[in-house]
């Protein structure tokens, strides 16, 4: 067992994990962050993604340890004040999620990239978003989520 | 509260169908605040782990626990011998014909396995990973066994998928227009056309094998410490998951409780009673706990069920101008290692699809399903349909060619004209109502059809490297599974009516309870758009309720794009049930007679008065019944069991154009467009949705996706990294519009939507690319439609026929690290 | 989905990481990143007994001017390469081929050297390394040697990092003002490539004076287009030139057959990528 703490969602947490746990093991076993999916085993489907330090990353392909120390925002800490953020607004805007399963890592991955490039075009947000699988919506919606978010500013 | 006072909500609401309404499921998924079943956490609760086989076929020798058992924290590992006839068995819930070859299947297979993936012994520990750890310490000793793989060296009977059977043969079904009486004698019709000069067109297709890869892997928890039997699973099917288990595992039905929380995806892929939840509840009741099994994306790409997998032989007869005179469908299903739930229905459901939306006087359709060494398959969005429409728009595109017109002309030329509805088809089946004419009309403006056939010309003229192919698709379907009394005529095992109530709560909310259960599409905001027309009330005092047996009691569950075309209807008539018992209290209140009143907007009015009551209050006297009608029962509460008279025929005209880039091979799409006919609309927003997803799975099909199996039997595209799902960036943003021919076989007019734009999409995007190489001397290339495949259609001028091979590229490989050293275990690579 | 057991260390020193791999010796994995060990361990592939996580080591990542080369830590995240001025400017051929390596989030995490020590030949960025001659620092217990880039991928998923050595960072020789172009094929986007070929041209006057071609998944190391390279030396960067050239790309290469494709047709991709990656280089370098 190796000590780690780290901030989620804004809480400071401290816990003794086995090395071979997974971030988002960690997250949805040890903190009951369930909004942070599994959906492979390959970090193909980006379901699990969450921020760590500011960045997107897929917590399947995280161990706890390696976040020790670090800073994790998952779908559960996004919106602030009972205030969602504007991507998740967008989503449901714009018809962006149907079973929802793919919608945390997303929406995640959505916020990263309008970080990173506030106003993307259709190209940039499609490439943006390749590492992340939806079965459901045909990323048509989701595209325009993005689209919808980035007009309203979303990357402030 | 007297009964004139005025409610503002009450006042002519806006009407809540047709609105684009944002949906309710929304604010929890988009939070995070999401009941996937893997998110169930019960006190005490073990875990499983599955052992499963390497080897497609083999005769278990031995199963040796000892080590596992040892293991830390394991309570129980076990063997199907172990398990015995306590697991209970999986059933097939369609024989397609009396004398259908059904072989047994176990949950854990006892003495031999018949798929690489089949479950051989099961771990429960008290941790997800010490049962994982656990099942790598259990010992299993196999005797190999030939497999049959190959569909049509199966067919053939070369080697057994099981042995005892004695064939691979499962079930032979025929239809035959000449014998039905719905048409002519097919083989007729092809002499004919052969002797006068007529065309006669002979293609074989194969349908790939693909695989439902919805995105949330399947997972059951069991809680065994009520008094009844609590199932939680990742399913379609709550209903009929709750029957079958009782009906195999001698669980009386009334102490099973089964629930559907929130379900990531299904597109069939969840319609199915699988092993797993078998084995979830033996184990339950074995441990006296709380047990969970969730899969892996590996287990549910090897052991979920798969799609597809048929090769199609089709003759298609014609006269000289291109007027079709006969279809003759001869198809092999592969059913994997043993028959699925639904299993060689799958093709039955196509059987009567094969002659679309064209007046083929001659029909004639034949499935052979065969057992293989393999996954089984069942339902995959659009279940028969997709294949059925394939083959007859493939086969389309090539009559144009062999006429030398567009293809748009020959279906013209084909099709059932919109003045013709009713029409009775070859297949003997009624289509209420459609317009091809304006659905394609209205596709080939959106698309610019005209331009995108001038730029084609120009490309081929100048030679360019990249060609321009152009692709059609006018498809119809049949959906909202399904009238029973069919069912019955086709030996399935189950009707298709569908249940609803709708409950008035003594506030004036309303709970509306359908046996449909939602997994993705929307219910709860649809549906509270039904029920707040109905009733007048506000689109928020709608509580849709679903996926739990003990509140929505009776159901059929969702697939076969029956949700709103039945579920919807019987949800219509629950709630005019609800109306007719508010009349008569609200005359009761009023004074007045019942033959007097008028509901609209949610307010019982007197005739010529402006004397009124709202439904919301006729509610809340009922509630207090101090003064009700005599003999009237205190409760507007009402059920309704509808069984559809038909199915219905969603329809539409898809256009897409593909770029070649003739020098690799590698494909484009350049523009996508479809209008489809679905009837009346609900949601809008939520049928552009389910057309957007459409559109990409059977996109997919063309391009991407296929389950490919190496000489021995594993699984090679057994991960997201050879399972090629198409990501944002393989895509592009659709044209959709829509026309409106309301069907005439329910209440709202609708039509199913859920699988329409998978079924229409998979032969547009083919037809566009063949169109792109057709010069070229190609006129068809295998799905799916690899860049490896057109570049050597192209050198070769030849089908780019040849199957898929070679093993997966071993990137994630056991030497991974920076120390350098090879270990390498996964070959591939030369 | 869950590694087997392992023990874990995070030394913070590069000596601190050598002594922890002396000790541990075959038993342990490094840890570079993670994002293609991981999927290894998930999946029990593979179960170390031992992983040495070089993530805490700060001395390993960064990059700096030395001169002639540009000089990459090993553990700077593939995002901060791709993004350098420095690398921008200097080697060019390196940033294209990070903009489309894997996916944000990958490149997030993912390391330069974790992704080259790891060897696969259908990795984005051994052919670019190779093609700009790059040098590989390899420090192990008996000092610190660099190893050329001919040298240092040996075979599938093997460098000439030895057992008890780590990558510590890789000099990348400067070639500024050289255009560059990464090439490549996939059928989705989340693939590695089926082929992919890296070019870096410096043209002068309109003439290819020299050109640098690496070649991707087109053996079982990463690929130098030599022959290609020679036939481009001297030519005027024109279509027919460069077509003419680029037909020599599939000589000596062995390709694997796999389910994306057989070996006859990823040569001919060879050509056609190659072609298409120096004219593109060309144009932007000219």
């Amino acid at each position: 067992m190796v000590r780690i703490n780290l901030t989620v969602d804004g809480a400071k947490v401290a816990d003794d994990v086995e090395p071979r746990m997974l971030l988002v093991h960690y997250l949805r076993e040890k903190l009951g962050k369930t909004g942070t999916v599994v959906g492979c085993d390959t970090s193909n489907c980006g379901a699990c993604t969450v921020h760590l330090d500011g960045t997107s990353v897929k917590s399947c392909n995280v161990l706890a340890v390696q976040a020790d120390g670090g800073e994790v925002t998952t779908i559960e800490g996004l919106s602030q004040n009972g205030e969602l953020h504007p991507v998740q607004e967008a989503f449901r805007e714009c018809h962006g999620l149907q079973c929802g399963y793919c919608t945390p890592g997303m929406i995640m991955q959505s916020v990263d990239l309008l970080k990173e490039n506030p106003q993307p075009s259709e190209e940039e947000i499609r490439l943006g978003l390749e590492g992340n699988l939806c079965r459901c919506t045909g990323y048509h919606n989701i595209v325009k989520a993005v689209q919808h978010a980035a007009g309203q500013g979303a990357q402030a | 509260m007297t009964a004139t006072e005025a409610r503002p909500e009450a006042t002519a609401p806006e009407r809540e169908i047709g609105k684009d309404r944002r949906r309710k499921e929304d604010q929890r998924l988009i939070t995070g605040r999401t009941r996937w079943t893997d998110n169930i956490v019960l006190p005490g609760m073990l875990h499983l782990a599955m052992v499963r086989s390497p080897f497609a076929h083999a005769r278990i020798t031995s199963i040796d626990t000892t080590e596992a058992k040892q293991s830390p924290n394991v309570v129980d590992v076990v063997s199907g011998q172990d398990l015995a006839e306590t697991q209970g068995v999986l059933i097939n819930a369609w024989p397609i014909t009396p004398d259908q070859k059904t072989p047994t299947h176990l949950p854990v297979a006892i003495d031999r396995v018949a798929f690489a993936g089949e479950i051989v012994a099961v771990v429960v520990a008290r941790s997800a990973a010490e049962a994982r750890d656990a099942a790598e310490l259990v010992d299993v000793e196999y005797d190999e066994l030939p497999a049959a793989l190959d569909l049509k060296e199966a067919a053939a009977d070369t080697v057994l998928a099981h042995p005892d059977l004695g064939t691979n043969k499962s079930a032979y079904w025929v239809f035959d227009s000449a014998e039905a009486g719905t048409g002519g004698a097919v083989d007729e019709a092809i002499a004919r056309a052969r002797e006068s000069g007529g065309i006669v067109l002979e293609r074989e297709y194969r349908q790939q094998r693909l695989i439902p890869a919805f995105m949330e892997p399947r997972s059951t928890v069991v809680d065994p410490t009520g008094e009844q039997l609590t199932v939680w699973s990742a399913t379609q099917i709550p209903h009929i998951l709750r029957f079958a288990l009782a009906a195999t595992t001698g669980i009386p039905e009334s102490k099973l409780r089964v629930i559907a929380p929130d379900v990531g995806g299904g597109f069939g892929g969840k319609l199915q009673t699988t092993p797993e939840e078998w084995i979830t509840v033996a184990l339950a009741r074995r441990t006296g706990k709380p047990v969970k099994y969730t899969e892996t994306r590996s287990e549910s790409l090897m052991a979920g069920h798969h799609g597809r997998d048929q090769w199609q032989k089709l003759t298609l007869a014609a006269d000289a101008d291109g007027s079709v005179t006969g279809l003759k469908v001869e198809l092999l299903a592969d059913l994997g290692a043993y028959v699925s739930l639904v299993g060689g229905g799958v093709p039955v459901l196509g059987a009567f699809m094969f002659n679309a939306i064209y007046k083929f006087p001659a029909y004639h359709f034949a499935v052979q399903t065969v057992l293989t060494n393999k996954t089984w398959t069942d339902a995959y969005r659009g279940a028969g349909r997709p294949e059925a429409t394939f083959a007859i728009e493939r086969l389309m595109d090539e009559l144009a060619a062999e006429v030398g017109v567009d293809p748009l002309e020959i279906r013209e030329k084909n099709w059932i004209k919109h003045e013709e509805f009713p029409f009775t088809t070859v297949a003997g089946l009624e289509y209420d109502s459609g317009n091809y004419e304006l659905a394609t009309a209205r596709a080939k403006e959106l698309f610019g059809y005209d331009e995108l056939r001038a730029e084609q010309r120009r490309r081929r003229e100048s030679g360019d490297p990249v060609q321009l192919g152009i692709g059609v698709s006018t498809f119809t379907e049949m959906c909202g599974l399904a009238p029973s009394r069919v069912l019955g005529q086709l030996d399935y095992g189950a009707g298709g009516w569908e249940h609803a109530s709708v409950r008035m709560l003594a506030t004036g909310k309303v709970e509306v309870v359908t046996g449909a259960s939602a997994h993705g599409q929307g219910h709860e905001t649809a549906f509270s758009q039904i029920v707040a027309d109905r009733l007048g009330v506000p689109f928020e005092d709608v509580e849709v309720l679903h996926g739990d047996t003990q509140i929505a009691h009776k159901g059929l569950d969702t697939y076969g794009s029956r949700s709103l075309v039945v579920g919807g209807e019987a949800l219509v008539k629950a709630t005019d049930k609800v109306v007719e018992k508010a009349k008569v209290v609200a005359a009761h209140m009023l004074e007045a007679s019942a033959d007097d009143l008028e509901f609209t907007g949610g307010r019982f009015a007197v005739r010529g008065t402006d004397q009124g009551v709202a439904i919301q209050d006729v509610a809340g006297a009922v509630f207090a019944a101090h003064d009700l009608p005599d003999g009237m029962e205190p409760s507007l509460d009402s059920d309704a069991t509808y069984d559809p008279v038909n199915f219905n025929y969603p329809h539409g005209t898809h256009l897409c154009a593909m770029e070649v880039d003739t020098e690799t091979g590698a494909l484009r799409m350049r523009k996508y467009a479809c209008v489809d006919d679905i009837g009346n609309v609900i949601n809008p927003l939520i049928v552009s949705g389910q057309v957007h997803g459409g559109l990409v799975q059977g996109i997919a099909q063309a391009l991407w996706e296929e389950a490919v199996y190496d000489d021995s039997g594993t699984l090679v595209s057994g991960s997201f990294v050879d399972y090629l799902l198409p990501t944002s960036a393989d895509t592009i943003s659709f044209e959709v519009d829509h026309t409106t021919t309301p069907s005439l076989t329910n209440t709202l007019g609708t039509k199913g939507v859920g699988e329409a734009g998978t079924i229409a999409s998979t032969p547009a995007v083919v037809n566009a690319v063949v169109d792109a190489v057709r010069h070229l001397g190609i006129h068809d290339i295998r799905m799916p439609c690899t860049p490896e495949r057109v570049w050597r259609a192209i050198q070769d001028a030849g089908s780019g026929g040849e199957p898929t091979t070679g093993a997966a590229a071993p990137h994630f490989d056991a030497s991974t690290g920076m120390d350098g050293t090879v270990d390498r275990t996964a070959g591939g690579a030369q | 989905m869950i590694p087997a057991q392992f023990d874990y260390l995070a030394p913070t020193t590069v000596e601190e990481a050598l002594a922890a791999l002396a000790q541990h010796g075959d038993e342990a994995k490094i840890l570079a990143g993670g994002q293609s060990l991981l999927p290894v361990l998930r999946m029990r592939l593979n179960a170390p007994e031992m992983v040495i996580d070089l993530g805490r080591i700060p001395s390993l990542r960064g990059i700096r001017d030395d001169g002639d080369a540009v000089v990459v830590g090993a553990m700077t995240p593939h995002t901060v390469v791709g993004s350098d001025l420095l690398v921008a400017e200097h080697a060019a051929l390196v940033s294209k081929a990070i903009e489309h390596l894997a996916d944000a989030q990958i490149r997030h995490r993912g390391t330069f050297g974790g992704a080259l020590a790891h060897a696969d030949p259908a990795g984005d960025l051994g052919a670019p390394t190779l093609a700009l001659g790059a040098q590989f620092v390899v420090q192990g217990p008996g000092g610190t040697r660099t190893v050329p880039a001919e040298e240092f991928f040996v075979d599938l998923f093997e460098t000439a990092i030895g057992e008890d050595e780590i990558l510590t960072e890789v000099r990348l020789p400067k070639h500024t003002g050289w255009g560059a172009h990464y090439e490549k094929f996939v059928r989705v986007a989340h693939q590695w490539p089926i082929v992919a070929v890296a070019a870096a041209v410096r043209v002068e006057g309109g003439t290819i004076a020299e050109a640098r071609i690496g070649l991707t998944n087109m053996g079982s190391t990463p690929l130098r287009a030599r022959a290609v390279e020679e036939a481009l030396a001297g030519q005027p960067a024109t279509e027919d030139a460069v077509r003419a050239a680029a037909a020599h790309a599939a000589e000596g290469t062995n390709p694997p057959s796999d389910l994306n494709g057989d070996a006859d047709y990823r040569r001919h991709l060879a050509t056609v990528l190659t072609r298409r990656a120096v004219l593109t280089a060309a144009g932007a370098g000219g």
